[in-house]
């Protein structure tokens, strides 16, 4: 089973060094980690697929609450919410095959950003289900480089996770 | 055919040809121990995992051999992680095996649980929890890989309980087979061209030798190269034996503590050649100062030392060995002129010197050993105010003769190791030179020496004081001695409670006696040398400044 | 006004009440000695920076108090890292200063240089590199208050000596705020309720107290509960000394080494009330056989242990101490003797029991100790089998009395920690119980011992084995002993005396008569090497991947 954290930490050196130790040291799976800066400089926001059972999860989230550096924990996929991924694939593409290919990437709302003698760069944008999809869409072409962000995640609605204070409002 | 984890392990070691593990068991590491029970390995039983690594790396440095260690999970771990880092920071091969819990317990905060593979990750070049028996064989052959080429360094490789207990058939792993890890070992032709070019052109040139001379085996290669290009060498802590101390081109060590002479002729050459060594803060004081108008030829294995700290203008990556053999083979030999001339006025006017006033100085004793020993004895020492004393005074002319510790700097390292050397040279002569303060921080070996009969003979350079922070004390903070007097045991008594002999040294006159007594006795022997308690080491070129603003 | 870094880290000390330093001194952290030098505050110097950490935490667990450690950059820091896992292991509060390298040289594999923080992630409760001096006096109070808090456990400073060296102006802070920390003390209503209503039907209720009782200052709160619902009490190994060790309703210890009685009653009971304790695998044994029978209320300040290896009917989270006291007015007084007669069935049919014939024996030290001493000892031990006898042996009547190492089992501890122990507790009698093997591993502590005239009795449990290795090997590889028989040691009472100090070695019964007693009663330190049976083992014993009902005699 598969599920999504968005962890809110504090901006400090040798942070994503503590959570991936812990990870480590607990035997904890990570599917995918993206991390990137908030509205608030002090604050960077982590997104972790996390690979386990209910048992797991449960120790991650507790586990992770434990790291003076970490303020708050969202368990993404117990709500409703919007995530994106983006990826990156080289795909072989004779000209025979480019307006194929091009449909693909069409029907995936994809963008061709790059063109070489034999192969196709496409950049493709959505939830994991649609890049899941576009991948497997395109493996029959032969893919000869595949790059993804890893996942970020938000929950719907009016509801905010707060960049500076942690705070959830409606 | 069937074999469980902890015989596959002792199998692999046997087929990396060790004959000798130093190690302390427990719990987790129970299998391993009754694999081993059936070995034709010997195990020597230290009395800290402290101890035991720091003498497999002694074994290591003596011998050249990588250094094997052995140890339980938990606390029995985490006390070998000083010997690790020590092992990483001087490039020595040492393969430390761990016990852990049962791969079911991992990550529970288990009993004698500790994450040894992520303790480590830091002071490691590479480390291993080995999930699953059937990788063992792999992963135990990839370790010595790791550890013995390229830039040595430590391995480490975590064993839960129930894979060495569990069981496997017996399959060859294949030969090694490792994408991220590839050294170059070849120096690429057109640098060597290019440094054959910079030596003809240059009128003053020196070499600046390190540990990466010792660990190549290049020691013959080097005086080779030296006596053709007639350049001075002058080594680091860990380059010293790659050099003769005796011939006339040595100009000793460099640095923080070297002799004057070597540290002129640093400032005031036109070419540096750097061979194996990686321009550390203790050898080069103030950066922008060190060598300011040579030209720097940078020879190392290790690519990420080239340019670290200080740009270099021709960078060679590859063996020490292989490297000045191509040098040589474009070089023809040189005629002596004025900078040797000026060396030689250097080394005349600015001699090492110490104040005879007739108490008991430590650069005495030291002398003293060294006349004693005939130079050729296998010195391991301590760090502080000692083991910068024996770099100075004892003149050392074989390689892999001194066993100390120079980029970690760790007291206590010197009787543990003195134990591996004596392990891994039976029939020679070995001495450890201590200070007061280290000779306690692992004295608990001394228990070691006596039980397998190793006959080290310690040195202790008694001045009742950690002595080295006491100088910094001394010449930067006004004498304020804040917590560095030191209230020590009667040495001589210690150590006859632990079986050895003792003796204590007040005087001048009665140090070669002492020596003779003790290089004649069959067993381990400690020398309580009680020396003039505020003599300082000198020169010393305080931090920050550059070489040539040296005190004394 | 403006001071060096180094002297403000000193008034931040003395904000902080901060009686004691254990440490060592070395190139890095000179600033910070010479700052030392006109303080107040005491500085023990130690002969290795081991000793530094296991003084720091003996203090610790001693006094209750915050243990301070100090040591230099490189080899000084790294020789920390046992004694830092050890105190995170066992939740001690420790704080734990280390010197670095100058701010531009980190990383670039400078003399003397480990990445220290990096290295202790795993077993720090949270660590910091100071890079801004002027963060200092506000990083040292976070420390101390992470340290103490919640559940206590080590943090590290790394203090480069450019930042030491550097001018700020000082002052303390009043407050600090961590917004990624906020512990929970007080239990939720609802759950406390629930747990007085099953306490409440409980037919065959038994208290499982940990270390957290200790920590939580809360010995008189459990007394009350045990009395008042009639509940035997079973301690961890860090929980002994939470209840008196000659209360009727003690059990004793459980688990791997535990009696026969505590496993069993565990085993047959059907309510657990678990205070302050972690369910660690010396203590459950097989988990799927642990309290087959039982509704479990887990009570503890950390909400990561609750769930952690068994399912919890009842959790609380918060501090024991409150939760209990909030707890004791909803429960009603009950006698129980059935269950409790079945509990005296079980400790007539199943006492702890050793052969007296035969030599010397170790369990008969600690009983002669026990009486010598009126329980009243602080007694310190190492690890291994004279550690387990002590804990079945000696029956601790006050808390913070047994100074032990329990996660991580660290041989070595005892002979530092008695000195820290003894330091934070002047006037009291302190005992080091040690065996053969753990007492040599930080011998070098007598020196520190002598230095600070400290009047600690050593007790060498001497079976010229590492014993508890030589049992496993006995019972797990058929008696093929490897690397167990210290074929040479030092002649221990020798040694003492090299230290200044007396030293004894007692052979049997008669001379243990005589020895003893005028070793309690001596003012200085002294050691006694015990010659005991070289083959003695802990009993009873719980065999690996067993239930812990089903113990065996050894």
């Amino acid at each position: 089973m598969r599920q999504t954290l968005a962890v809110l930490v504090e901006n400090n050196p040798g942070v994503l060094a503590r959570v991936a130790g812990l990870f480590s040291r607990r035997g904890f799976n990570i599917d995918s980690l993206a991390v990137g800066r908030t509205d608030n400089p002090a604050v960077s926001r982590m997104t972790i697929v996390v690979e386990g059972d209910d048992h797991t999860l449960e120790q991650v989230t507790k586990q992770l609450h434990k790291l003076i550096d970490v303020i708050k924990i969202i368990d993404v996929t117990a709500e409703e919410y919007v995530d994106r991924e983006l990826v990156l694939i080289k795909v072989s593409a004779d000209p025979g095959q480019r307006i194929e290919i091009a449909q693909i990437a069409e029907i995936f709302r994809a963008r061709i950003v790059d063109l070489g003698r034999r192969t196709l760069t496409l950049e493709c944008t959505g939830n994991e289900g649609k890049i899941r999809a576009f991948e497997e869409s395109l493996r029959p072409y032969g893919i000869k480089e595949l790059v993804r962000t890893g996942k970020i995640a938000m929950l719907r609605g009016s509801r905010y996770t707060g960049g500076g204070n942690g705070k959830e409002e409606e | 055919m069937v074999k469980s984890g902890a015989q596959i392990l002792v199998d692999g070691l046997l087929e990396q040809g060790v004959d000798t593990i130093f190690g302390y068991p427990g719990g987790a590491v129970l299998p391993i121990y009754d694999a081993l029970y059936d070995a034709e390995i010997r195990h020597i039983l230290t009395r800290h995992e402290q101890g035991a690594a720091h003498a497999a790396d002694g074994y290591a440095r003596a011998s050249g051999r990588p250094g094997v260690c052995l140890a339980t999970s938990g606390p029995g771990a985490t006390n070998l992680v000083t010997g690790i880092t020590n092992a990483y920071m001087d490039s020595v091969p040492l393969v430390a095996f761990t016990g852990q819990v049962v791969t079911a317990q991992l990550g529970k905060d288990s009993f004698q649980e500790a994450d040894i593979t992520g303790i480590t990750l830091p002071v490691t070049k590479h480390n291993y929890l080995v999930k699953d028996v059937r990788e063992l064989a792999r992963v135990v052959r990839e370790a010595f890989y790791l550890a013995t080429t390229g830039r040595p360094g430590p391995v480490l490789v975590d064993i839960p309980r129930d894979v060495s207990a569990g069981l496997t058939g017996d399959e060859d792993p294949g030969p090694v087979n490792l994408p991220g890890y590839r050294p170059v070992t070849e120096p690429a032709p057109a640098r060597v061209e290019e440094a054959v070019r910079a030596i003809l052109a240059a009128e003053r040139p020196v070499i600046y030798a390190g540990g990466g001379v010792v660990n190549s085996g290049a020691h013959a290669e080097l005086q080779r190269f030296a006596e053709l290009i007639l350049a001075p060498v002058t080594a680091t802590l860990m380059g010293l034996t790659g050099f003769p101390g005796d011939h006339p081109l040595s100009l000793g060590m460099l640095g923080m503590h070297g002799s004057k002479y070597a540290n002129y002729a640093v400032c005031e050459c036109d070419l540096l050649i750097a061979v194996g060594v990686r321009f550390d803060d203790r050898v080069t004081g103030r950066l922008e100062c060190f060598a300011k108008d040579a030209k720097i030829i940078h020879i190392d294995i290790d690519p990420a030392e080239i340019g670290k700290n200080v740009r270099v203008d021709i960078a060679i990556v590859g063996d020490v060995k292989k490297t000045l053999n191509a040098l040589c083979a474009r070089l023809k030999a040189r005629l002596p002129g004025a900078w040797q001339e000026k060396i030689r006025q250097w080394k005349k006017e600015y001699p090492l010197t110490y104040e005879e006033n007739g108490h008991l100085k430590p650069q005495q004793v030291i002398r003293e050993i060294y006349r004693a020993t005939g130079g050729r004895a296998r010195i391991a020492t301590d760090v502080g105010q000692h083991q910068m004393w024996t770099a100075q005074y004892y003149t050392f002319t074989r390689p892999r003769s001194f066993i100390s510790s120079g980029g970690l700097g760790t007291m206590g390292f010197g009787l543990p190791a003195a134990i591996g050397v004596q392990v891994a040279c039976p029939d020679e002569v070995v001495f450890s030179i201590s200070g007061d303060g280290s000779i306690q921080m692992n004295i608990q070996e001394m228990a070691t020496a006596v039980n397998y009969d190793l006959p080290v003979k310690i040195a202790v350079m008694d001045n009742g004081y950690l002595g080295m922070v006491r100088q910094w004390q001394e010449l930067f903070y006004n004498r304020r001695y804040s917590y560095t007097e030191l209230r020590n045991p009667d040495f001589v008594k210690l150590a006859e409670a632990y079986g050895a002999a003792g003796r204590r040294v007040t005087k001048p006159e009665e140090v070669a006696p002492a020596l003779a007594e003790a290089l004649a006795a069959p067993k381990p022997v400690m020398i309580d040398f009680v020396i003039e308690r505020e003599e300082n080491v000198l020169p010393m070129v305080p931090p920050g400044e550059s070489l040539d603003k040296m005190l004394g | 006004m403006e001071i060096v870094a180094a002297e403000a880290l000193v008034r931040c000390l003395e904000e902080e009440k901060v009686e004691i330093i254990f440490g060592l001194p070395g190139g890095a952290m000179v600033p910070v000695y010479d700052a030392l030098y006109h303080s107040k505050i005491k500085h023990v110097l130690v002969r290795h920076e081991q000793g530094a950490a296991h003084a720091a935490d003996g203090y610790a667990r001693a006094t209750g108090r915050v243990g301070v450690g100090m040591a230099t950059s490189g080899p000084g820091a790294t020789n920390l890292v046992t004694g830092i896992a050890n105190a995170y292991m066992d939740s001690v509060p420790l704080v734990i200063f280390t010197g670095q390298v100058n701010t531009s040289q980190v990383g670039t594999d400078a003399f003397q240089e480990v990445d220290i923080t990096g290295i202790t992630i795993p077993v720090t409760k949270h660590n910091y590199l100071v890079k801004d001096p002027k963060k200092l006096p506000e990083i040292v109070k976070k420390a101390f208050y992470i340290a103490s808090s919640g559940r206590p456990g080590p943090v590290l400073i790394d203090l480069p000596r450019d930042v030491a060296s550097a001018p700020i102006e000082f002052q303390y802070p009043r407050e600090i705020v961590l917004r990624g920390y906020k512990p929970t003390y007080r239990g939720h209503p609802t759950k406390i309720n629930e747990a007085a209503r099953l306490i409440n039907e409980a037919q065959r209720p038994v208290i499982y107290a940990g270390g957290g009782i200790i920590n939580a200052g809360a010995g008189a709160e459990l007394q009350a509960l045990a009395q008042t619902v009639s509940a035997p009490v079973t301690n961890t190994f860090m929980g002994l000394s939470s209840f008196p060790g000659d209360h009727p309703l003690f059990l004793g210890m459980l688990g791997l080494h535990g009696t026969r009685y505590a496993n069993l009653a565990v085993t047959e009971c059907d309510l657990l009330i678990a205070l302050g304790a972690r369910f660690d695998d010396r203590v459950t044994g097989k988990l799927s056989s642990f309290a087959p029978q039982a509704k479990i209320i887990h009570v503890d300040i950390d909400p990561a242990e609750i769930g952690k290896n068994v399912r919890i009917h009842v959790p609380i989270v918060g501090d024991v101490k409150q939760i209990l006291q909030a707890l004791l007015p909803l429960l009603e007084k009950r006698e129980r003797p059935a269950w409790l007669q079945r509990i005296e069935e079980l400790k007539r049919l199943y006492p702890l029991r050793y052969e007296r014939e035969n030599g010397l024996k170790p369990q008969f030290i600690i009983e002669e100790l026990y009486r010598l001493t009126g329980g009243d000892a602080v007694v310190v031990t190492d690890v291994g089998q004279h550690q387990m006898w002590v804990a079945q042996y000696y029956r601790f009547s006050r808390p913070r009395s047994l100074i032990s190492s329990g996660g991580l089992g660290t041989m070595g501890f005892g002979l530092p920690a008695a000195v820290g122990a003894q330091l934070g507790l002047p006037g009291k009698l302190v005992i080091l119980v040690t065996g053969d093997g753990s007492f040599q591993m930080n011998i070098q502590e007598l020196a520190t011992v002598r230095e600070q005239s400290l009047p600690l009795k050593i007790f060498i449990l001497n079976n010229q084995q590492l014993g508890m290795v030589r049992q496993l090997q006995e019972v797990y590889c058929e008696g093929r002993y490897m690397a167990v028989d210290f074929k040479f040691h030092p002649d221990f009472a020798l040694l003492a005396k090299a230290y200044d100090m007396a030293g004894y070695t007692v052979r049997d019964e008669k001379e243990a008569a005589l020895v003893l007693p005028e070793v309690l009663a001596a003012p200085g330190p002294a050691l006694v090497n015990c010659l005991v049976h070289p083959e003695e083992n802990v009993s009873p014993m719980v065999l690996a991947g067993r239930g812990i009902h089903e113990a065996i005699e050894c």
